[in-house]
């Protein structure tokens, strides 16, 4: 290796590298609380002080996926021994489970709409990318801003007409109606970000497939498709983690049906009083899958900010 | 006939043709969805239903939303014209705007045929559940659970000699449920801070939540006991001098100095589940709360029991003493498509026998027949608390613009009491002005 | 960059080869890749902003679906502007705003400087600083309302055991003097990673020909980094800052979970304040005046800044 005049001594590396270090464990450690708690029993989470150590339990997962009725000793007796490991938790605080909660049914609609919403974007985003990027499209420029500029819209103020707007259609608290808001979100970024990659693509690929007899069609999803996979799976991950993580949208056009599991989270509450090893239960199982995908993507997604970011 | 006459008479006709098919033919199985708050009553009644699955052939569905968002997504559901609720157990000060927008339905004619009678209920629950106008024989709701502003305390501390003989030298009288205002001060001030068993513990949880009606609920207990007015009681609506009364202003004050001094720590933000938490978790030596919160305290392994007692609020400096109405009535929605099933549902809630249920499951109700039985106030330890409190209450605004005025309170309170800024005066002041211009709109004056 | 792509895209199809092309026409293809974006971006984004503008002149209520309509002209916008509590608003909105912004920018400079002189193991420690922003603002936002408890809380803990003060004696979220604070610390917590990704790109964008030459010149360190580094990470820098400052313009859900506006009204954003009004109180007229006011002002402030940008990058 030789040596260059711009490399970093190892002296600043070491304190470069002492002081990141820092700076990234304080900032994982609210992270790692959230699913500490998750494992703790109720009254370790809101021991003074803070336990770092604690028993491991699974009554937080419990309390997330159950609801539970307080029942008299009596009754208790009557019942028999609990045949679960969950009755068992549930039992030892004297109730009984009631049913199932509403978590797994808010999770699914999350998979539903981020997913639905995802896939729309991106076959919508990728047909108007690849036109906008190969032909010319009347006004594109100035459609374009406008269209990415009603993203500056805090989304309170766009919920107005469009809760109007669902209403009349029938389109309030449904999934359809979700999955078409935020493809419409996402979908201005979208065609940004992939007509970039789009672009980088070399023109004549296509033109030897148009030699070659294909018609352009065929050219835009035998040749440009493939070419572009890696832009579209970077930007389909950011366009599910905006789903994935909406609120705002979220909490004023859905109710009972299509509520997705960000508005529902910090509504979890015990049998009286906040039950925080069920939020930080549901938290963890919806904020991991988030985390994992963020590690094992890194590569795409930490470009795709920039790449994004960095063109418009 | 006006157009809106016209529209209720067709709209009456129509329901008694309903209930007159429903009669007639029997009833087919129906998936009904009730709506309500997610707390220990709503648990309750899923067990009672059972029983009307059983009888019906219906099957019932719940949807529960936690006390902080459930005015904002009721109401939502409501007025987006949503179908996902038949029967909704909606807040009291609802009622005025859900009549005057059609959003519930109107039960009269139901309960002259099924042979339900207002009288049966105690006649706060129903001024405060089911009437709208207020005061006028129109029922747009059946009273399902009634509930009101009490507090519970730790009997066992109460009776410790050495805290009794320390209270007794410090304040020159027993350690006993306080009779006014001043004296729960004196009683929080004097357990704020001390160790018990080991713990620091803190005086009272009070309500001091900002999102959603809080702080109102909270502080309404201590002002109207104190001499507030929403209006002039001759002049609907006349503001100034009732709501802003010098005594107001006092009563305002005494809730920021009880906030300032006897509270636990970081109880910026509490509501119901807050106060719970507080209370259970062995922190606080009284608590302000919803009767509902009783059962559960009653039940509780650490602090239920003799532990734990119950009593109304104590009175104002001028012995008036009055308390915050919870609670709800059970409505159809409007825009409902199984509206004949919803009311066969409070057909069978509004029976005797199983109001008689709810009462033993936990839910408070509102039947005169149950709650003025001889054995009642002996039933549980709370029961008679719960009578001595339903009736002294007093309800917020009920009109159809209550959502605003509610946040205008919220706003003026929480901003005075926990934010700490400008003088009791200045934030009623403030309220007159704020409610005024709402009214304005309303066009009330 | 992206101009010349195109045109060369659009050059590079000669009419010859166009015209040899079986199947639609270019222009039928073009329309038809396009249309449906289009349509579905003018349903959800255009309509509704014209019909927000076509409301804010009205009276409308959301809940009074029996009440008559009326055209009020510019009274909803005359009392916006005059309303006392939206300036409270708009001053809090500022404070987050200068706050967070300046927070974000110091630690995500230094944090993309740090990582840029590539001691090993960065790319591990840039993805774990990167994972706040990648979550759910409002899950975590409600999580640090409990990590902000006294005593029982991890953030008042942490607080007290570096500096000795009773973790009970402070409440982040019920104090009027910390609530500002409480909010800022969470944002700058999830979206410095953001800031410093958009400086680690500007960063590496300079060629190291620029230092080595400065090197020759004998300039110091201290005035490399003055005269080069600042000013080639600057319209980067600036653009991150473009996007932080509209984001928190908007913020809505990591507040609303954290303080709920509260206490009384300090942390009370435009967002929350607008969300109040038009899905509280429900009056959707005045909302939308509102509504179309922030706009405007987001719009003119970005559009201002980003001639700033631009004469920047011209440098």
């Amino acid at each position: 290796m030789s040596y260059s005049v711009t490399d970093p001594s190892g002296r600043q590396k070491w304190i470069a590298a002492t002081l990141v270090t820092l700076y990234a464990v304080i900032t994982i450690l609210p992270l790692l609380w959230i699913i500490g708690t998750s494992f703790k029993s109720p009254s370790d989470a809101i021991a003074y002080p803070p336990k770092t150590l604690f028993t491991p339990t699974l009554e937080g997962y419990v309390n997330l996926f159950t609801t539970r009725t307080r029942a008299s000793e009596e009754e208790l007796k009557t019942l028999g021994e609990p045949t679960t490991w969950y009755d068992r938790i549930v039992r030892r605080d004297g109730f009984i489970i009631a049913g199932p909660s509403r978590f797994p049914e808010r999770f699914t609609n999350s998979i539903i709409i981020g997913f639905g919403s995802t896939v729309l974007c991106i076959v919508l985003g990728t047909a108007a990318a690849y036109a906008f990027s190969r032909f010319k499209v009347p006004l594109k420029d100035d459609l374009l801003f406008f269209i990415l500029s009603t993203r500056m819209m805090p989304p309170v103020a766009v919920a107005i007409p469009i809760f109007l707007m669902f209403r009349q259609l029938g389109l309030n608290d449904t999934h359809a109606g979700m999955i078409l808001l935020y493809t419409a979100v996402n979908l201005s970024l979208a065609v940004w970000l992939l007509k970039g990659f789009i672009d980088e693509i070399p023109i004549e690929y296509e033109e030897a497939a148009l030699i070659d007899g294909y018609t352009r069609f065929q050219a835009f999803y035998k040749v440009v498709i493939p070419q572009a996979m890696t832009g579209i799976a970077s930007t389909a991950i950011f366009c599910l983690i905006f789903a994935w993580n909406e609120y705002a949208f979220a909490v004023l056009l859905t109710s009972g049906t299509a509520q997705t599991a960000p508005p529902f989270i910090p509504t979890i509450i015990g049998v009286g009083g906040q039950d925080w090893p069920a939020v930080a239960a549901g938290a963890t199982l919806f904020l991991v899958p988030v985390m994992i995908f963020t590690i094992v993507l890194r590569k795409h997604l930490l470009r795709g900010i920039t790449f994004g970011a960095v063109r418009k | 006939m006006s157009m809106r006459k016209l529209k209720s008479v067709l709209a009456a006709g129509a329901l008694t043709g309903i209930l007159a098919c429903g009669a007639a033919t029997s009833a087919q199985a129906e998936d009904l969805t009730l709506c309500w708050a997610a707390w220990d009553p709503a648990n309750a009644l899923v067990s009672l239903s059972k029983d009307y699955e059983a009888k019906s052939g219906n099957k019932m569905h719940f949807e529960f939303v936690p006390w902080p968002n459930f005015a904002d997504r009721m109401l939502n559901e409501l007025n987006s014209g949503g179908k996902l609720c038949d029967l909704m157990i909606g807040d009291s000060q609802w009622i005025g705007g859900a009549a005057e927008n059609k959003l519930y339905i109107k039960l009269n004619d139901f309960f002259d045929k099924e042979g339900i009678k207002m009288s049966d209920f105690i006649p706060a629950t129903v001024t405060g559940y089911s009437e709208w106008p207020k005061g006028s024989p129109n029922y747009w709701a059946l009273p399902a659970f009634g509930d009101v502003v009490g507090w519970s305390y730790r009997k066992d501390w109460f009776s410790r000699p050495e805290l009794k003989a320390e209270f007794k030298t410090k304040y020159g009288r027993d350690l006993a449920v306080p009779k006014t205002f001043a004296e729960l001060k004196d009683i929080a001030a004097f357990f704020q801070g001390r160790k018990i068993d080991g713990k620091t513990v803190y005086g009272a949880a009070i309500y001091t939540e900002r999102g959603s009606e809080g702080i109102t609920m909270g502080a309404m207990d201590v002002l109207y006991s104190f001499g507030f007015e929403y209006d002039n009681p001759k002049k609907p609506y006349e503001l100034e001098g009732f709501v802003n009364s010098a005594k107001s202003v006092k009563g305002l004050e005494f809730y920021k100095q009880l906030y300032d001094c006897c509270v636990p720590p970081g109880s910026s933000d509490a509501y119901m589940s807050q106060n719970i938490d507080a209370y259970k978790s062995g922190q606080v030596a009284l608590q302000m709360n919803f009767a509902f919160t009783w059962p559960g305290i009653n039940a509780d392994p650490n602090i239920g029991g003799e532990k734990s007692g119950y009593f109304p609020n104590p009175a104002g400096p001028d012995g008036k003493q009055f308390a915050q109405l919870g609670g709800q009535g059970i409505s159809v929605v409007a825009a409902s498509t199984k509206q004949k099933a919803a009311l066969e549902y409070i057909k069978w809630f509004a029976q005797p026998e199983v109001q008689a249920k709810w009462w033993q499951m936990g839910g408070y109700s509102a039947l005169r027949a149950v709650v003025e039985d001889p054995g009642f106030a002996k039933s549980q330890p709370y029961a008679q608390t719960f009578l001595d409190s339903m009736a002294i209450v007093k309800d917020f605004w009920a009109e159809p613009a209550y959502a605003s005025l509610l946040q205008a309170s919220q706003k003026r309170f929480h901003n005075y009491v926990v934010a700490g800024n400008g003088t009791a005066k200045e934030a009623l002041d403030g309220l007159v002005s704020d409610w005024k211009d709402i009214f304005e709109d309303e066009g009330k004056y | 960059m992206l101009d010349t792509s195109i045109d060369r895209a659009a050059r590079a199809t000669p009419p010859a080869v166009a015209r040899r092309i079986r199947g639609l026409s270019d222009r039928a293809i073009a329309w038809i890749f396009v249309a449906p974006s289009i349509f579905l971006l003018l349903a959800v984004n255009i309509f509704p902003l014209i019909w927000t503008i076509r409301l804010s002149f009205t009276n409308f209520r959301v809940n009074r679906p029996n009440a008559e309509v009326e055209f009020v002209g510019l009274k909803n916008y005359i009392s916006v502007l005059t309303n006392g509590d939206i300036w409270l608003t708009m001053q809090a909105t500022a404070h987050f705003l200068i706050a967070t912004l300046v927070l974000q920018v110091l630690i995500g400079f230094s944090l993309a400087y740090l990582i840029n002189k590539k001691f090993r193991g960065n790319d591990l420690w840039t993805t774990i600083i990167v994972l706040p922003m990648m979550l759910s603002p409002a899950v975590v936002g409600n999580f640090w309302t409990f990590l902000y408890q006294p005593q029982i809380g991890l953030f008042n803990y942490a607080v007290g055991f570096l500096t000795g003060t009773d973790p009970s004696s402070f409440s982040m979220i019920g104090d009027a003097s910390l609530a500002p604070w409480a909010i800022v610390i969470v944002d700058t917590w999830m979206w410095t990673p953001f800031v410093m990704l958009i400086c680690l790109a500007g960063l590496r964008s300079i060629p190291n020909s620029i230092y080595e030459a400065a090197e020759c010149d004998r300039a110091s360190k201290w005035r490399q980094f003055w005269t080069i580094t600042i000013p080639m990470v600057l319209p980067f820098l600036m653009l991150a800052i473009l996007f932080r400052g509209i984001e928190n313009f908007k913020m809505f859900d990591l507040v609303v979970q954290l303080t709920g506006g509260g206490p009384g009204s300090i942390t009370e954003l435009t967002s929350i304040n607008l969300k109040r009004e038009a899905f509280e109180k429900w009056r959707t007229g005045y909302a939308s005046a509102y509504a179309v006011i922030l706009f405007v002002t987001v719009f003119g402030l970005a559009s201002i800044y980003v001639k700033a940008l631009n004469k920047v990058k011209q440098r």
